[in-house]
């Protein structure tokens, strides 16, 4: 102690009991504060309860403060609790400003918090909701026929691979490499933003799943790629942009340094 | 300029540069031209000029770049022979790729490779590089030259009696002016004329609209607003053999709008209660379009980016296309399926010539 007592002149001396101070108070606050109400505690009810003050937290700047829309964010009503998992499970959102798309970032809810949110909104009015784990799980489905549906109905936006592509006025498809089945169902249900969407009744819940397995088989490492590097899987664009500059660049590389080289035994 | 022999006497036209590249003795002028032609420099050997252990070695080099595509013209013909298309191997960094594939491009590469290194090699170092230049001289000919040539010919055509038999003369003229013609007949095999085969599509009164997905007919129930459907006429196969022929106009794109979002009267009319068919062809050059916005409900085609607006009536709101995409006339039959009215009433896909 006396040693600490020395140095209560030190110019640092200050900081240090602050962040002290600062450690303790938290510390105190964790300990004491009434505890989080317990998750497993689900009944439908208190989700939509606890869905409901989430909503007016997160959601309602933009969607009005019953889900009925504004002029920045469309009406909730009947999306389903499908939109809901899909659109804040991937972090689109809530969105960060509005624009032309609102992309994928990191999610901002528990898993727990967007079923209780997706519970509330599912109240608002029916809607496609959540899938379970039997309906989009791709065992057992057929993988050729994923394909054909995917190409004709996904692939001229996602491309044939599905590493996405371009639409008009900023717009995007996304690339569905690494998302998981379940929002890959999911928006194929609900049809988030721009996305057309496809129904039950004109896509029945086996070529969902066919298409799922289909783009898992593509994305799994085991696929083999034929003729090497894929440069991004996007077609003649890039595979034209890597020709023209690194494949004539090596030729020109190569022209200019023969040229530049004398074979004379004096050099000039 | 060397037709007028005498011209370097008159001293007066001797400052035109014309006149002054003309002169032969020219001894005088050089002496007094300040900027005279320096002409080429010295030549300068190369090491393999004079060390003949050097050029020994760049011939060793050239052999073995010869040698060398030798080996990968046969690494070729072994791959060929020997890997088996299946075969996929891990290579960093171009990850699983078809073996096959990978030893053929390499080997066939490098056997080329070799083949221009070792000829660069050898015409730089060992083939002579002595400077030979080749002063210019006017084109034309020498007149006595061309009296000669003129008097051959003169003799020729007489010789030939080209001129006094017109029967010969005129029989030849035809024969060679009539042998094009045989190439010009084989243009015939461009056709047959379409006709009116390309104003007409497989879609007629009373057909079920086809889901592609299910191969059953759809029911206006099914398509939800916002959802994108493809559909085609019925009992088609797409393992016969003019599938292609035929889905490749009649293929449609439903799409469901909500009525009060359509603007175009006609396009409301000709669809039943906010389910639209429209063509999925672009009537640019008849890329399928199907990249479908359901909240703008603009179609862009990936191919030049022309873009459809379907809520009023397919316009064209951006890109090289010329017209509208057409649209199907659809209504539900007495079962409660969708079916067509007709054909499209125009054209469907690319402008031709006589579209009108």
């Amino acid at each position: 102690m006396k040693k600490l007592s020395v140095r209560r002149r030190h110019p640092l001396a200050a900081l240090v009991v602050l962040l002290f101070a600062l450690a303790a108070t938290g510390g105190l606050y964790a300990a004491f504060a009434p505890a989080e109400k317990a998750q497993a505690d689900s009944s439908q009810s208190l989700a939509i309860e606890e869905g409901k003050k989430l909503y007016s937290v997160g959601c309602a700047t933009c969607h009005g403060t019953s889900g009925e829309g504004t002029k920045t964010g469309p009406s909730l009503v009947g999306v389903g609790s499908a939109a809901v998992d899909f659109q804040v499970g991937t972090g689109r959102m809530p969105a960060q400003q509005p624009g032309a798309q609102i992309p994928a970032k990191k999610v901002a809810y528990s898993q727990a918090q967007i079923d209780q949110l997706a519970a509330y909104i599912a109240s608002l009015g029916p809607g496609p909701s959540v899938p379970t784990k039997a309906q989009y799980s791709p065992g057992g489905a057929d993988i050729a026929n994923g394909g054909q549906l995917f190409r004709t109905n996904c692939s001229q936006c996602h491309n044939a691979s599905g590493k996405g592509g371009a639409l008009s006025d900023g717009k995007f498809a996304p690339t569905l490499q690494g998302v998981t089945p379940k929002h890959i169902y999911e928006a194929m249900l609900t049809g988030p933003q721009n996305m057309p969407n496809f129904p039950d009744t004109t896509m029945p819940e086996k070529d969902k799943k066919d298409i799922i397995a289909y783009l898992g088989e593509v994305d799994s490492g085991k696929t083999p790629s034929e003729g090497g590097l894929e440069l991004g899987g996007l077609g003649p664009v890039s595979e034209g942009l890597f020709g023209w500059i690194f494949g004539l660049g090596t030729l020109i590389a190569v022209a200019v340094w023969v040229a530049a080289h004398t074979t004379k035994a004096r050099k000039s | 300029m060397s037709s007028h022999p005498g011209s370097h006497e008159d001293m007066s036209e001797e400052n035109l540069p014309s006149e002054r590249s003309d002169a032969h003795d020219g001894a005088v002028a050089v002496a007094e031209d300040p900027f005279a032609d320096p002409g080429l420099p010295p030549h300068q050997p190369r090491r393999q000029d004079i060390d003949e252990r050097a050029a020994r070695r760049s011939e060793r080099a050239v052999a073995f770049m010869f040698t060398l595509s030798m080996v990968a013209t046969l690494g070729f013909i072994a791959a060929y022979s020997l890997i088996p298309p299946s075969k996929i191997v891990y290579i960093f960094p171009f990850g699983h790729v078809s073996a096959l594939n990978f030893s053929l491009g390499w080997s066939l590469g490098v056997a080329l490779f070799c083949i221009g290194a070792g000829a660069v090699h050898w015409a730089r170092t060992l083939m002579s590089d002595v400077e030979m230049p080749q002063e210019r001289h006017p084109i034309e000919a020498e007149p006595e030259v061309k009296q000669k040539v003129l008097a051959d010919f003169r003799q020729g055509a007489s010789e030939s009696q080209f001129g006094r038999r017109k029967l010969i003369r005129n029989t030849m003229f035809g024969a060679l002016a009539m042998v094009p013609l045989a190439g010009v007949v084989l243009l015939r095999d461009l056709g047959p004329m379409p006709g009116t085969s390309l104003r007409h599509t497989a879609w007629r009164k009373g057909m079920q609209l086809i889901n592609v997905n299910t191969n059953l007919p759809l029911r206006p129930e099914d398509v939800g607003v916002g959802s994108l459907t493809f559909a085609q006429p019925p009992g088609l196969n797409d393992n016969s053999d003019d599938y292609d022929d035929v889905i490749a106009k009649a293929a449609l794109m439903i799409v469901r709008l909500k009525p009060e979002d359509i603007k175009d009267k006609r396009e409301a009319d000709w669809g039943h209660e906010g389910i639209v068919a429209f063509s999925k062809i672009c009537t640019h050059v008849g890329c399928p379009i199907s990249l479908y916005e359901q909240q703008t409900h603009h179609v862009l085609c990936p191919c030049h980016q022309s873009t459809f607006d379907l809520s009023d009536g397919g316009r064209v709101i951006f890109g090289p296309a010329g017209h509208a995409l057409p649209q199907l006339r659809i209504s539900v039959n007495d079962k409660g399926y969708l079916e067509a009215l007709g054909d499209f009433t125009e054209p469907v896909g690319p402008s031709f010539w006589e579209r009108g």
